[in-house]
């Protein structure tokens, strides 16, 4: 195996889920979640997906997690092809890659202690038996800065803050290579959420461990992520290393979550670029490039031909015909 | 003199447990001017959604509600139900977090819209619906003259955000309490929100009460603003100022955790995140005569756990805090 090799990559992903009129109705169409997503991690790294809700960002972190089979497309794993491995294979191989969620009240067994949660990956991938189980399980525990004593309490005893740092104990229970963490502090207050930021941050750099980290917060995104793929009705459609992402957006899309997220972040500024419209339906997205309706600066063409995700120098990617002519506004002070 | 539109004073908002009450909301007061907007800022269990519903004489059944409410110089207490119901729609519209939360969803929208109206002001329904179109088109929905007939899952996330905005302003009211109004749209739908309510507060001169655990939103939509903690104001004032220079610990570790872009090369990549140790107390295990934020404040002196500090008066800033006592600050270790 190769060391340029990534430790995930991913090509022309795609997803389809079928709709349908009522219960026994006919097909209504195809909803394309994910539509032609192609990724890689390097070892070690963070991959940040951003998107607003139903742009495929969720959807590509399940199909990178296997928890959904892709329609078409390839991925490869730790030198393996990942969407190829089945039965007991991909079951010893689940031990490294794990994952982390939005919401650690419906991740986490209600009726289970904290301590039994955390050491069943333990006992199910055979990693750890009898007396050192609970001895792990402390360490674990330790490591994501809860004590020993919380192994005896239920989730529901807990702060969401606490049940957050149960759920990433028991995703680092087996080791794993991948953490893929979906929306893991947006359930959280602010005060709270800084906390388990850090301490992902940390774990990672401990553990040497790569992570795939999703969300919506462009501000969170762009500081805990080494590249960024912004992620727009199924498709990426820009892609890079996130200080670039940040300083120099060359979607127009990027522009305007870039001005949300500014306007949100400073006070008395003006409120920047506001787009016009919704995300597109699905199920019929638009001719061309899917965002040319709400596009301030879409021309006849872009409602034709699809931009394909074209890469510049420095690794900086946009699905884009006219990629780096909007510029970010000024707001309350240098554009960022 | 004219009375202040909303007047509150030593508002309590208490549940009981073990025979003992418990104040959620405790002891608030304030003042609301006609045509200003006043922000309520604080995370999940402060109080300010509590707080909220006690301003429309909707507190929860188990609560026990004190202190004083007048609209208008019009004390609520003892208010017989129809006077209240008058009162709320037709001199205050609300708007709550969920989309459509305050929508029936087997009525379409115009039902809904001129129910609202014909409940404040004698009219056909032909007239109604004519009005409810003219709202519709005021709240920027597209198409209103069918959208008038939809239903409320028809309608996006936003689209119904939009509805529940008519809805609110339906019998046109003096002032709207927004709770969360955009927490759970996406940002760039946000954007439209807000922009939406700056303008209906230009062209409707309304007074806005704003509740948000966003203090991006706060700086940018109120001109006053209270922050809450643990069901108390412990900071208030002219926003501008609050985040010119932030008082209380709690409001300067609040704003410090706001995830920001930052200009700069490479400023954005791996930095730590801002947190506030430990979590907000739970409403029963609040700490006994001392100060609620002591436990987790990094300025914590002797005072702190000795009496609760009242609101001292610092450049035209009420802070909650000790640090702002002339007689003891000098031993705290006071922000410069």
């Amino acid at each position: 195996m190769s060391s340029a090799e990534p430790l995930f990559e991913a090509r022309d992903l795609v997803k389809l889920y079928e709709v349908r009129r009522g219960v026994f109705g006919a097909s209504a169409g195809k909803v394309r979640a994910v539509d032609g997503v192609s990724l890689a991690v390097a070892r070690g790294e963070t991959l940040g997906l951003v998107g607003e809700s139903g742009s495929g960002k969720s959807t590509t972190g399940r199909l990178i997690l296997r928890l959904e089979k892709p329609t078409a497309g390839q991925m490869r794993f730790d030198g393996e092809d990942w969407s190829a491995l089945s039965g007991g294979r991909l079951r010893a191989k689940r031990r490294d890659i794990q994952m982390v969620f939005q919401d650690p009240q419906s991740s986490l067994h209600p009726l289970l202690k904290v301590g039994d949660q955390v050491a069943e990956p333990l006992r199910v991938q055979r990693i750890t038996r009898g007396r050192a189980v609970a001895e792990r399980v402390a360490a674990l525990l330790a490591d994501v800065g809860l004590s020993p004593a919380a192994a005896d309490r239920y989730p529901a005893e807990l702060s969401g803050g606490q049940r957050q740092r149960v759920a990433i104990a028991r995703a680092l229970a087996t080791g794993p290579k991948l953490l893929v963490c979906d929306e893991p502090v947006s359930a959280l207050d602010v005060s709270v959420a800084g906390q388990i930021l850090n301490l992902l941050a940390d774990l990672r750099e401990r553990r040497g461990m790569a992570a795939v980290f999703i969300a919506h917060d462009l501000a969170v995104v762009a500081r805990v992520a080494d590249r960024i793929a912004v992620f727009y009705c199924g498709r990426i459609v820009e892609e890079g290393p996130a200080a670039d992402v940040v300083a120099r957006p060359l979607h127009p899309y990027t522009v305007a979550l870039l001005a949300a997220a500014t306007a949100s972040s400073s006070s008395g500024s003006p409120r920047g670029l506001v787009l016009a419209g919704e995300p597109p339906s699905r199920v019929a997205p638009p001719s061309g490039c899917a965002f040319h309706p709400r596009c301030p600066i879409a021309r006849p063409r872009c409602a034709v031909d699809t931009p394909p995700l074209e890469e510049r120098p420095g690794g900086h990617a946009a699905a884009c015909f006219y990629a780096g002519e909007l510029r970010p506004v000024a707001a309350g002070g240098p554009p960022v | 003199m004219t009375a202040p539109l909303l007047s509150v004073t030593d508002l309590a908002v208490e549940f009981a447990r073990g025979g003992r009450w418990f104040p959620a909301v405790d002891r608030v007061s304030f003042e609301v001017e006609r045509g200003e907007a006043l922000a309520v800022a604080g995370e999940s269990g402060c109080g300010k959604s509590l707080l909220a519903r006690a301003l429309i004489g909707l507190p929860p059944d188990s609560a026990r509600v004190s202190g004083q409410v007048a609209w208008e110089g019009r004390e609520i207490n003892g208010l017989p139900d129809e006077d209240w119901e008058r009162l709320r729609g037709g001199r205050i519209g609300m708007l709550f977090q969920e989309p459509g939360a305050a929508l029936d969803p087997v009525r379409t929208v115009g039902d809904q819209i001129g129910e609202a109206i014909r409940l404040h002001a004698r009219v056909s329904p032909a007239e109604a619906r004519r009005r409810a179109i003219e709202r519709l088109r005021e709240v920027s929905l597209p198409d209103p003259e069918s959208a008038v007939d939809e239903y409320p899952h028809r309608l996006s996330g936003g689209q119904k955000q939009r509805v529940g905005l008519a809805v609110a302003l339906a019998a046109d009211p003096a002032v709207l309490i927004a709770d969360e109004p955009t927490t759970a749209l996406d940002s760039t739908i946000a954007a439209q929100v807000l922009d939406l309510l700056a303008r209906l507060r230009r062209s409707r001169g309304l007074t806005l009460v704003l509740i948000s655990h966003d203090l991006g939103l706060v700086a940018r939509e109120s001109d006053r603003a209270l922050v809450l903690y643990a069901g108390r104001i412990v900071e208030e004032g002219s926003t501008s100022e609050i985040f010119r220079a932030p008082r209380h610990p709690y409001t300067r570790g609040l704003l410090a955790c706001q995830p920001r872009l930052t200009a700069g090369s490479g400023g954005i990549r791996h930095g730590r995140f801002a947190a506030i140790a430990g979590m907000v107390p739970d409403l029963f295990e609040r700490p006994d005569g001392g100060c609620a934020f002591a436990p987790r404040c990094p300025d914590r002196f002797e005072p702190c756990d000795r009496s609760q500090p009242p609101l001292f008066a610092d450049g035209g800033i009420g802070v909650r805090c000790f640090l702002y006592d002339g007689r003891t600050a000098d031993r705290g270790r006071r922000a410069s």
